[in-house]
């Protein structure tokens, strides 16, 4: 007696859809996470990855299956079967995969939202001068926590081919980018000649920096070391070498760092480049 | 397993197809115009969309000169405008066989485009501001000049008709004026992009 | 004094070369335009192949040691602009609309001829100033996208040679796709209905629409670009108050429908290419007709997706998620539909079938990575970096180039009245397919773990996975070996093809291969059930419900 199809079908779903949790869960195809938003990044890579390898294999086995079972054996002459459609398949195919697409986009967006990223950016039009104004990027805090306090500045100067970090309390500029773990950092950034892009994938992060449109990145780094600062848009011959360091440090670390490096007197003209 | 009947028409006889009877073929050109157009008009919609997203986001800076007196433009209106209604009327005029008083209309309409041409000179060299001053200068200067642009091959093309339309028996007769027709479309275009042109830069 | 004319001539007087030397002439001939585009864009096929070489040669090192750095900046950005608006531009809309659409409509041409030989003589022009200008001035070396201020920075001549071919190249596009709207909606014979056409015509009447409306936005802003450039206006330069994140929406307002053009006709040309060697008709031609039409409403409003780490506020990036992630929902139905074509087939798998079947793998992967993309918290990871340079030649070249050599080993016989080679065909698939994954499967994982893309130097992490990459692209250089070869041996000497090697419905099929001037002897065939194959289910012993009584062709 044959195994009725629709049972067939059943157990086959059943396997996809554990091996895709399984794939999602098990294969990790991301770098270590170092920001408060990169484990939250993480879970939604997860479960794109499970949707994805569940349609994928799904998808494929049918064509292979297809293929095999399907194809024309020698001196088979004649055609197939005449099926010019099926509407309730059809609904079905439909109904499926825009509820799918409908899950993901929310589940996305609560993701996005948990990062910090539907917070409004500031915006001044009544200031008049355009550098009141953020063009893009994600803002400080989220909808849910309050704004965050203790949120350390930080201004960030693209150029070719390097990145410069300012801080303007305590009036340091260093080639590299220290930071206290367990802090909020909100980094506004500008640009001086070109459009660049300031990445670190361990904080899965990015946003352009352009010049005369300044732009925000805001995060709070959790796990300490040394990461790299990549430069993610093409800005000249040396895009490639574009890049820097974030040195996540313990709190204590970071604040003898940011003494001995700090200017005494805010009339200090000299500008000296922070030890690294 | 047999074949199902296909439902296919392949017809047996030897017909000879005739190269001289080019009238018979349908004429779509004016369709193909008009799909042009579409695509003409959404290079402007580029421009204005820029122009409109500049005014939202983009502050002129302090000292900046962005002033547009409304006198001249008003007038270019004015002069499209009729320029499009006596566009049509040297339609009707071919469309009864009277080919002087086609030409006449043509004429009144081109020398109408050329009219607003110097009156959008004169505007230019009496703005205070340069192509180059700033944004919105600089858009200001894009849009109307890709305008005039249009409007100069336009008025060429009434020439051009109002040359055809000399003979009788010519390209523009008529029983089949499509030179007149296809430039008449056009110009109206033209008079829309400007309509818009204007309520955008003119008014807002 | 009269001449006068011997009474009767044994052939006309030749307005036209014919022969060979027709393919090198301003023909009006929309078959001879046809070829004339695809023998055109293969050549450009092959230099962006060799620019590409060129890249993962560089790219076997992690350090930039094979060519100066502007050099490599040049070499991308040829790469780029010459695949997208040499090669599968003019062949999935020129090359096979030109040749198949006046066959499915039942006309003897184009409704505008000349605007038809118009359109592909500014491409070999416009291509060769765009390769020249790499040996005489330098090329342009911001990118295909050409972004600002890094465009108006770099040298001027060679980004505005760039500007000016693009401009040209964009209305010879232009121009077709007014070709084919008129030729369409206007050219059927009597008695063909809308519905009754081959699912090609649909695929490029939505795609002519999306070249309408979004080709000139890209004509204007390369025009107010090149102003910036020449002309030190300051549309795009912040330093002259301008903004350049105005640039890339009106730019990606053209370059996401782009992506759909070089999609929708590969999409058409599959669903002409199943049915026949499967034996089966298409499987759901309304719901396929309705899907077309909604990629193209919804392509037209998604284009932000690739600014989501440029200058967009939160709003903006959330809508641009929900607009984008919607467009897998009618691209779906589309697979799903091409697979039930297949189900229950007689399946040959020669290599038409298999490069179709390659399209689907490929493209399904490319279009998953799609839809994670458009989600803005993955993509704020990986944008512009080598997962998106994995993304898009899953789509592009896993996609259309896959449909352009299914269609050739399709329509061959067609065209030359010859047949390809099966054994060198199935050869080139699988180095093809082999070769493809090998290259591009990796470099999904090389943009999650931070290697950006465009740069010629990287983390020496990642040396083995970018080499394994450039093997991968070795091979697809050395699969197009076995092709060219069968191409040109079985034009000279492959079996005879006849009219309808594949015994198929389609009208172009019903008269000789390569077909006579005027398309047919006698009228066009009125092809009502262009998907007509298959034997009826109530001949045969099925449990499963029949579609027949669900929906009924348009007879």
């Amino acid at each position: 007696m044959q195994i009725p199809s629709a049972i067939l079908t059943l157990v086959i779903g059943m396997v996809l859809a554990l091996g895709g949790l399984w794939i999602g869960q098990n294969i990790n195809l991301l770098p270590i996470d170092a920001s408060a938003n990169a484990p939250i990044y993480d879970e939604l890579f997860k479960v794109l990855f499970t949707i994805g390898s569940i349609l994928f294999i799904g998808i494929v086995g049918l064509l292979v299956f297809s293929l095999i079972r399907f194809r024309r054996r020698n001196g088979q002459l004649g055609d197939g079967l005449a099926i010019e459609g099926n509407l309730p398949l059809e609904i079905f195919w439909t109904a499926v995969p825009a509820v799918v697409v409908l899950f993901v986009g929310l589940y996305s967006y609560d993701i996005y939202d948990r990062m910090g990223g539907m917070v409004p950016l500031a915006h001044d039009h009544m200031g008049g001068a355009h550098d009141e104004q953020i063009w893009g990027g994600i803002s400080s805090g989220s909808i849910e926590s309050a704004a965050a306090t203790n949120a350390l500045p930080v201004e960030v100067t693209a150029m070719q081919f390097a990145f410069l970090f300012h801080y303007p309390e305590g009036d340091i500029t260093s080639g590299e980018l220290h930071v206290p773990a367990d802090r909020p950092i909100t980094l506004r950034m500008e640009a001086k000649d070109v459009i660049h892009a300031f990445w670190v994938p361990e904080f899965r992060l990015k946003q352009d920096v352009i010049p005369g449109q300044p732009t925000q990145l805001s995060f709070t780094p959790t796990r300490t070391g040394r990461y790299p600062i990549v430069c993610a848009e093409l800005c000249g011959p040396y895009h490639g070498g574009m890049r820097s360091t974030v040195v996540v440090e313990s709190p204590e670390n970071w604040e003898s760092w940011y003494r001995d490096n700090a200017k005494a007197a805010p009339e200090d003209e000299t500008l000296t480049i922070a030890n690294a | 397993m047999e074949q199902r009947q296909m439902t296919t028409t392949v017809p047996t006889k030897d017909q000879n197809h005739s190269h001289g009877k080019h009238a018979e073929h349908p004429d779509h050109r004016m369709f193909g115009l008009a799909t042009f157009l579409v695509a003409d008009a959404m290079t402007f919609a580029g421009f204005f969309a820029a122009y409109l997203t500049f005014k939202a986001v983009n502050p002129l800076p302090d000292g900046a000169i962005y002033e547009l007196e409304l006198p001249l433009p008003i007038l270019n209106t004015v002069l499209l405008l009729v320029s499009s209604a006596t566009f049509h009327r040297a339609g009707q005029a071919i469309r009864q066989d009277d080919h002087g008083r086609c030409r006449r209309w043509l004429l009144i309409t081109a020398g109408l485009g050329l009219a607003f041409l110097v009156s959008q000179m004169v505007e230019y060299f009496t703005l205070p501001f340069g192509l180059t001053d700033n944004l919105y200068a600089s858009t200001f200067f894009a849009a109307t000049g890709f305008h005039g642009l249009h409007v100069t091959l336009g008025a060429l093309m009434i020439l051009i008709v109002w040359w055809q339309a000399r003979q009788p028996q010519g390209r523009v007769t008529a029983a089949d004026h499509f030179p007149l027709e296809a430039a008449e479309l056009y110009w109206h275009f033209v008079d829309g992009i400007w309509v818009i042109l204007f309520v955008i830069f003119y008014l807002l | 004094m009269t001449i006068s004319l011997p009474p009767e001539t044994s052939s006309p007087p030749r307005l036209q070369p014919s022969g060979w030397l027709r393919y090198f002439s301003f023909s009006v001939d929309h078959k001879v335009i046809g070829l004339q585009y695809i023998v055109c864009g293969f050549v450009f096929y092959l230099i962006g192949g060799a620019l590409a070489g060129a890249i993962r040669t560089e790219l076997t090192s992690p350090v930039s040691d094979f060519m100066a750095r502007d050099v490599y900046n040049q070499v991308l950005t040829l790469h780029g602009t010459v695949m997208i608006f040499l090669w599968i531009v003019p062949v999935v809309n020129g090359a096979f609309g030109n040749y198949l659409i006046p066959f499915y409509v039942g006309a003897r041409d184009m409704a505008f001829p000349r605007l038809n030989a118009v359109a592909f003589w500014l491409i070999p022009p416009a291509g060769l100033m765009l390769i020249t200008s790499y040996f005489l001035t330098g090329a342009a070396q911001s990118g295909w996208t050409a972004y600002p201020p890094l465009s108006i920075t770099t040298p001027a001549t060679g980004q505005i040679i760039w500007i000016l071919s693009v401009l040209l190249l964009g209305g010879s596009s232009i121009f077709g796709g007014i070709n084919f709207i008129a030729t369409i909606l206007k050219l059927r014979r009597p008695g063909l209905k809308l519905m009754q056409l081959p699912m090609y015509c649909w695929a490029m009447l939505g795609t002519s629409i999306l070249v309408v409306l979004s080709t000139p936005v890209l004509a204007g802003t390369l025009v107010l670009l090149s102003f910036d450039i020449v002309a030190h206006t300051g549309f795009f330069n912040p330093n002259l108050g301008g903004n350049v994140v105005v640039y890339q929406h009106l730019f990606w307002f053209y370059s996401h429908p782009a992506v759909y053009i070089m999609v929708l006709p590969a999409f058409g040309l599959v669903s002409e290419i199943l049915p026949v060697h499967a034996r089966k008709p298409l499987f759901g031609y309304v719901t396929m007709v309705y899907s077309i039409m909604a990629i193209v409403v919804l392509g037209l409003i998604v284009w932000a997706h690739h600014m989501f780490t440029s200058g967009t506020p939160p709003w903006m990036r959330l809508f641009f998620t929900i607009a984008t992630a919607f467009i897998a929902v009618p691209t779906g139905i589309k697979f799903f539909n091409w697979l039930a074509t297949l189900w229950g087939g007689r399946i040959s798998l020669n290599s038409a079938m298999l490069f179709s079947c390659g399209f689907i793998v490929n493209f399904v992967l490319g279009g998953i990575t799609g839809v994670a993309l458009a989600q803005v918290p993955f993509d704020i990871h990986v944008h512009d970096t080598y997962f998106v340079v994995a993304h898009f030649h899953y789509i592009v070249f896993g996609g259309s180039v896959f449909v352009i050599f299914a269609s050739i080993y399709h329509w061959y016989p067609k065209f030359t009245g010859r047949m390809l080679n099966e054994d060198l065909g199935r050869l080139h698939c699988a180095l093809t397919f082999i070769g493809f994954n090998l290259c591009f499967g990796p470099q999904h994982w090389l943009g999650l773990n931070g290697m950006p893309r465009r740069v010629a130097e990287y983390d020496p992490q990642f040396t083995l996975i970018n080499q394994i990459s450039s093997v991968g692209a070795l091979l697809m250089a050395i699969s197009t070996l076995p092709f060219l070869w069968n191409v040109i041996h079985s034009a000279l000497s492959g079996p005879v093809a006849g009219d309808n090697p594949w015994k198929a419905l389609t009208p172009e099929w019903l008269t000789s291969s390569p077909p006579p001037v005027e398309n047919w002897i006698g009228e066009a065939p009125l092809v009502e059930e262009p998907y007509g194959y298959g034997v009826p289910p109530d001949e045969l012993d099925l449990t499963a419900t029949s579609g027949r009584d669900l929906w009924s062709s348009g007879k």
